[in-house]
């Protein structure tokens, strides 16, 4: 690779604007314009990575997305970049790269030596041996050589935004076909058109167009891009997705182009494109040759070549050499040497060539090697000769040693590869057409176009003659899959093998797995497939396209949604005084809620135990305002939540309410509650906290699935409503000092009795039940007051000794009362009879949610696990939530520990379980195990603080 | 069947691997099978195996619509792993791992099964509650099962997010040590050179149209390649087991969903084991190429299309770049999908059927590939016996009309 001092005049680049940048610790200088591949190349830099698999030394082979081989890290720490396409990355000042895959660097690899042993390296080796002892033995020396960059381990210093946007026409591709595709549909105002392009300016093709008249006809297209309002131009954007319902992915680089000097600006744009109809302008790419050696640095495609020399005025070589089976390749060099680059020679596998061509060519100082094809290449870290054969016949054996050419740049072209991914991933199908060995677009699924090269329109006839790999000389060092080290030998064993799917061959091969994609390998492989299967390409297919295009930044798809912003969560209404109180947060579902209140070195279970004994011995309060509020109401809400819960609704007067069980279609407890009777048409239904969505969805299923006919609207009211439960024997003294117009009397408001009325001048909402034993009021002001509420009540609490509590001394006071917690106390077997509400059911007259299940077989099996309380027989015995129950052998599991904890009111554990037959067990001794402890207990009644409930009432 | 060595494949070497023989034959149907096995996945390929091998029944065809391991054995995401919650799963799935621990050796092909160990994490004090049972659970069943602390958790996972901020925070977890991952590709090909090296018949490219069936019994089999008599079917088709099904007049209680997996571009060795939780809902580990292969929850509507849809791919890689923020500058390469099919309560379905000689193993949802070698054994054992093998007695169809569900979402609150 020879090494630039002067660009080429009319280059897109600015020479006098240099840029100095670091790769493999060398500095060098490109200008402004380069891609890190242009600046290398213009350096004379051969060899920029390895390959997967043996570590051969490669060099830049393309010019963009299909680049195999030059593969880099870019930057370190938090802007790491593994597998960065050194074609795709724009220079920039002080950009630092390094090679991948070698040690100590990719110009001199000491794992180069794995070439040596290709022969025993054919593809799927690993599956025919390693298996003794194991393959694990072997495994970590295999990781360590795959494998291509390095995973940065720091974290993303920059942040990804994602945008939805609506289009009548996307038009992917800015180059001749869609600009004029773009123009054209923007004609009718009306029509919102986004153009979307991958470059880091718009053009396509054209940007490597040395013609005067191509030029101009870009900017006078791009001015009128610019002038019309309907058409939205995103430049530097990959539509790398095609899904249902014509939606597409599209990743747009923001700042890429700055480096690490963006600093933490937003580094991408992910965007969500909903397209009426769209158009494919997306190109073609050029395929390389199959011959021996056709791996080496030098060996470029010959549209790189081109785009390399008038993009970005390099000339690559002092003696160029074109090699190719197709017209196009000709034009590619006689366009190269009109701009002074030295083209020696052109090779070409074809007998015959158009005149003209060949003609000009001759003029042109070209020498020409027609029917001759290229059998090895010579040169150590870069191309410096090949060997010639003539051809026999089209495809045949070799005729002739047609001795050997040196070159330094070997610019190839096996014809091209219309850019079908996005329309085969939108369901597309595609059609195999002979005269250019190539899928076109055939018929579309969604409402998509191609057009252009992507569509196979070609500016010229390619006259092409495909070969698909080199015959008369082994195939083993034919290169397919330049990433993957996959050559026209592997292809060749798996179909021996009879791997003849061509899904098969790919994967047995890895052949168009590497990073690329198969962008360029995919079409060489399925033609030698069918070589050496004895079918036609139609018939050996292809493998389906998947997204991304290109690969995308998994940040991209994360977006903004990290941290805090990952799922919402939900404060309660009176947080700031819970964080004042010292409150240790937790999430319970989507709320973050108080645990308990731990005092300055204050250890979690004494906290629990000082708030519990509090609301035991005086008064506590609780923010209870995730407690499930829906709303019920209409001419039928009566009849449908009788039919909800497997509890008489019917009989539920105005101001009463009732505990309640609602089941799932298969007789599963799935919520417990409290309904309230508001009116005779309306009712309040408390669900438990982290339920109130899901029920909510399980009532509007059965109302808008089931029962059409039914009169009922369901609201969900939860968030509307702050909920304190003020609970202790000195409740009622508290709430009884705030200014309220409800009687908070024993006599005028009794246990599982609702009123509403006023309390501090706003509307409320008091609902007498209780999950601690102890006299509870749960008082609900609209959410706003909640605070204030909290405030007051605290305020006035005073001097009774009041505490705030968190839910888990409430979960501590409900164990110690013996109330189960359906979800804790309940697994997704648990029906009704379980929790001792058999007898409802059968005296229940109507049919309700579940019933018919409980009849099943299932509902009277022996063995079934069953609400229960747990007795640790030693003391200071400690149990989990958690710790199993286990058969009489010990074998097996017979229950769970489903709530434990250490009673500061009795001073000893307890626990709730649900346990084989437990509600005939009564008094049996059980064994409790966990963590390889064994500890025997004894099944109890729930319920070991207050039995006779005289709390409840006091 | 030639061996697969380190020597044979030095001997080849030294013909430059022209003499490999083909893995397996590619017969023209017969007319008539002892049995049919419709799904030339890994599942099917075990069956055929399982019933020449353990069966002593030779005379099988395994039939498959496109190219063997084609369907979710050829897109799943390669994780084996015995962690369920109730007994008649853990004994099941225990059984399929013991079998991937020595199905190398067993079949002579290298599926590189790495025991890399499997982590469950937990993100809140109920979930970790939850996960104490769950971990009991599998310890009862003495399979092997460690609780970790949150430190144990960072140290094995450096690349996990365990920042203050993060919007859970890892409260703990459970490693199975011998849970790991394998080439999936290569099971299927393993089966089907074992199986058609013991003479099984394996049909490529070969569509069921019909099935036969007679006074309630199976006759025969409709093809794309003509018709094939035979008195015993085995159905193992994932997805499109309610289609195949209902040829034989049976509704299945399944439905049908698509589950994506995806990787990204391979790097070096960085993530040393296959981490999941249900929680930050998405699992991770890394191949042997280096991709870090990437699996979620399933796309949300019943579909049949095997590519999935944009939200689940955002919503999944949402959930990675949250749990390992360093990630986000690594590329997406590539995703799929697959149909799952999956049962009321997410357990497998392996029954015979009202229809007599019909026989099926369905339901495995979004964890069939695990199941490979033990779904086809017990699939193998019920097709020869006409009864179920024991360790799929509970997994058979009517338990649905008598409730005995075995539950384990519901269970353990976890997808599996």
């Amino acid at each position: 690779m020879k090494r630039t001092a002067q660009r080429l005049p009319h280059a897109r680049v600015d020479p006098g604007k240099t840029l100095r940048f670091r790769f493999d610790g060398r500095t060098y200088e490109g200008v402004a314009g380069d891609s890190l591949a242009s600046a290398l190349l213009a350096n004379g830099v051969g060899v920029v990575g390895r390959s997967f698999k043996l570590h051969r030394p490669r060099g830049v082979f393309g010019c963009g997305k299909e680049e195999a081989n030059a593969l880099v890290q870019l930057e370190s720490g938090g802007y790491s970049e593994p597998n960065a396409r050194a074609t795709l990355v724009p220079l920039y000042e002080g950009l630092e790269a390094r090679g991948q895959n070698a040690w100590p660097n990719v110009r001199s690899d000491v794992f180069g030596a794995l070439g040596v042993f290709k022969r025993l390296l054919p593809a799927s080796f690993y599956y025919k041996t390693f298996m003794w002892p194991n393959w694990q033995r072997w495994e970590g020396l295999v990781r360590r050589l795959a494998g291509l960059g390095i995973a940065p381990t720091s974290a993303d210093p920059q942040k990804y935004l994602k945008q939805n946007v609506h289009a009548d026409v996307v038009v992917v591709g800015a180059g001749r076909s869609g600009l004029e595709a773009a123009l054209a549909t923007s004609r009718d105002p009306a029509c919102r058109v986004l153009l979307i392009d991958e470059q880091e300016e718009p053009g396509g093709g054209l940007l490597a167009s040395p013609a005067a008249a191509d030029r101009s006809w870009l900017e006078e297209a791009l001015r009128e891009v610019a002038a019309r309002d309907n058409i939205t131009l995103l430049c530097r954007t990959t539509v790398n997705g095609y899904y249902d319902n014509n939606v597409l992915a599209a990743l747009e680089r923001l700042s890429n182009h700055h480096g690490p000097a963006a600093g933490g600006a937003v580094r991408e744009r992910f965007w969500r494109i909903f397209a009426g109809r769209v158009v494919l302008a997306t190109g073609a790419i050029e395929r390389p040759l199959v011959f021996p050696n056709n791996d080496r640095p030098g060996i470029m495609l010959a549209s790189a070549v081109r785009e390399y020399c008038h993009r970005y005025g390099l000339t690559l070589g002092e003696r160029i050499v074109f090699y190719t089976n197709n017209d196009s390749a000709w034009r590619t060099a006689l366009e190269l040497v009109d701009a002074g680059v030295p083209v020696v020679a052109i090779i070409d596998l074809r007998p015959a060539v158009e005149s003209e061509l060949r003609q000009r060519a001759r003029e042109a100082g070209i020498a020409l090697h027609l029917g001759t094809v290229v059998t090895d290449t010579r040169g150590r870290s870069g191309l410096r000769r090949l060997v010639l054969h003539r051809l026999a016949g089209p495809g045949d054996a070799l005729e002739a040693p047609a001795g050997t050419l040196d070159c330094d740049v070997l610019a190839m072209s096996g014809g091209w590869t219309p850019t079908v991914h996005l329309y085969s991933q939108s369901g597309g199908l595609l059609a195999y057409r002979d005269s250019d060995a190539c899928f076109v677009p055939e018929r579309a699924h969604q409402a998509v176009t191609a057009v252009g090269r992507a569509n196979g329109e070609f500016a010229a006839p390619l006259n092409l003659q495909p070969q698909w790999l080199t015959p008369g000389v082994s195939a083993e060092h034919q290169w397919v899959d330049f990433q993957y080290d996959v050559t026209a030998s592997d292809i060749q064993l798996a179909a021996r093998e009879n791997f003849v799917s061509v899904e098969h061959v790919k994967r047995y091969t890895t052949n168009g797995m590497s990073v690329d994609q198969g962008k360029t390998s995919n079409v060489n492989g399925l033609g030698i497939l069918a070589l050496a299967t004895g079918r036609p390409i139609p018939e050996v297919g292809t493998t389906r396209f998947r997204p991304p295009y290109h690969p995308t930044s998994l940040g991209a798809y994360a977006g903004i949604e990290l941290g805090a912003l990952y799922t919402p969560f939900q404060q309660l209404p009176a947080h700031a005084a819970h964080v004042a109180a010292g409150a240790l947060f937790e999430d319970y579902g989507a709320w973050q809620r108080p645990a308990c209140y731990p005092r300055p070195g204050e250890e979690e279970e004494a906290a629990m135990a000082r708030e519990a004994r509090a609301v035991r011995s005086a008064v506590g309060l609780l923010d209870y305002s995730p407690l499930g509020k829906l709303e019920v109401r209409g001419p039928d809400a009566r009849e449908f939540l009788n039919r909800m819960y497997l509890n008489n609704i019917r009989t539920l007067e105005v101001g009463a309410a009732r505990y309640g069980l609602m089941l799932n279609e298969a007789g599963i407890v799935i919520d417990d509650g409290v309904v309230v009777c508001l009116a005779r048409d309306h009712f309040l239904l408390h669900t438990t906290s982290g339920g109130a969505t899901t029920i909510h969805q399980h009532l509007e299923e059965w109302l808008q699935c089931e029962w059409t006919d039914l009169e009922v609207i369901v609201g969900n009211a939860t968030t509307q409503w702050a909920t304190l439960m003020l609970s202790g024997p000195k409740a009622r003294a508290v709430l009884a000092q705030l200014d309220g117009d409800i009687d908070v009397s024993r006599e005028a408001f009794g246990h599982m009795q609702y009123r509403e009325g006023r309390l501090l001048g706003q509307p409320c909402r008091i609902l007498r039940a209780s999950f601690t034993g102890e006299v509870s009021f749960e008082i609900s002001v609209p959410a706003n007051c909640g605070l204030s509420l909290w405030e007051a009540l605290m305020q006035a609490g005073e001097p009774h000794g009041i505490v705030p509590f968190g839910i888990e001394t409430l979960m501590l006071l409900r164990t110690e009362k013996g109330y189960p917690h359906v979800g804790a106390d309940t697994d997704g077997n648990t029906m009704p009879q379980d929790l001792g509400w058999g007898g409802a059911v059968a005296n229940k007259p109507d049919d309700f949610v579940g019933r018919r299940s409980l009849s099943q077989p299932v509902g009277s099996d022996p063995g079934r696990f069953q609400f229960t309380g747990l007795e640790l027989l030693e003391a200071d015995a400690r149990t989990v939530s958690g710790a199993h129950i286990l058969t009489a052998d010990g074998e097996s599991t017979a229950g769970y520990v489903t709530s434990a904890f250490h009673s500061p009111n009795l001073n000893r554990t307890v626990a709730l379980g649900i346990v084989a037959d437990a509600r005939d067990r009564q008094g049996e001794e059980v064994t409790v195990f966990y963590a390889g402890q064994r500890q025997r207990a004894r099944l109890i009644k729930p319920g070991v603080y207050d039995p006779a409930g005289e709390a409840l009432n006091g | 069947m030639e061996k697969y060595s380190g020597f044979n494949l030095l001997k080849h070497a030294l013909t430059g691997h022209r003499r490999w023989p083909r893995s397996w034959r590619s017969p023209e149907p017969k007319p008539r099978y002892d049995v049919v096995i419709i799904g030339g996945g890994g599942h099917g390929l075990a069956t055929a195996y399982y019933l020449a091998k353990e069966q002593g029944i030779t005379n099988v065809a395994v039939l498959e619509k496109g190219w063997l391991g084609g369907g979710n054995t050829g897109r799943n995401t390669a994780v084996s792993r015995s962690n369920y919650f109730y007994p008649e799963s853990t004994r099941f799935f225990e059984h399929s791992l013991k079998r991937f621990e020595t199905m190398g050796r067993d079949l002579n092909y290298n599926i590189m099964f790495s025991q890399v160990g499997l982590l469950n994490l937990a993100f809140s004090r109920h979930e970790l509650e939850i996960f104490r049972r769950w971990a009991t659970a599998i310890q009862v069943q003495g399979v092997d099962c460690q609780v970790m602390s949150r430190d144990e958790i960072a140290a094995a996972v450096p690349l996990l997010n365990m920042s203050p901020h993060a919007r859970y925070r890892v409260y703990g977890g459970f490693m199975q040590r011998r849970g790991g991952i394998s080439r999936h590709d290569a099971v299927a090909w393993a089966y089907a050179r074992a199986a058609d090296n013991l003479g099984v018949d394996i049909i490529q490219n070969c569509e069921v149209t019909g099935l036969e069936v007679g006074d309630g019994r199976i006759r025969g089999v409709k093809t794309s390649r003509g018709a094939i008599r035979t008195d015993k079917v085995g159905m193992a088709v994932a997805g499109h087991s309610t289609a195949v099904a209902a040829m034989a007049g049976i509704k299945l209680p399944i439905v049908s969903q698509c589950l994506q997996a995806m990787v990204s571009e391979p790097v070096k060795p960085c993530f040393d084991h296959v981490v999941m939780s249900p929680m930050v809902h998405c699992y991770v580990s890394q191949s042997d190429r280096g991709e870090l292969v990437i699996g979620g929850g399933a796309d949300t509507h019943p579909s049949y299309g095997q590519r999935g849809n944009l939200p689940t791919t955002e919503a999944v890689l949402n959930a990675v770049v949250e749990m390992y923020p360093t990630f986000s500058r690594l590329k997406l390469m590539r995703q799929w999908g697959g149909i799952v099919d999956i049962a009321p309560d997410s357990s497998p379905i392996v029954s015979k059927t009202p229809v007599t000689g019909f026989y099926i193993s369905t339901g495995w949802g979004t964890g069939g590939y695990k199941a490979i070698p033990a779904g086809g054994e017990t699939l193998a054992h019920t097709i020869a016996h006409d009864r179920p093998h024991p360790l799929v007695e509970p997994f058979s169809l009517d338990r649905f009309a008598q409730g005995r569900l075995v539950d384990e979402g519901a269970a353990a609150g976890v997808a599996h």
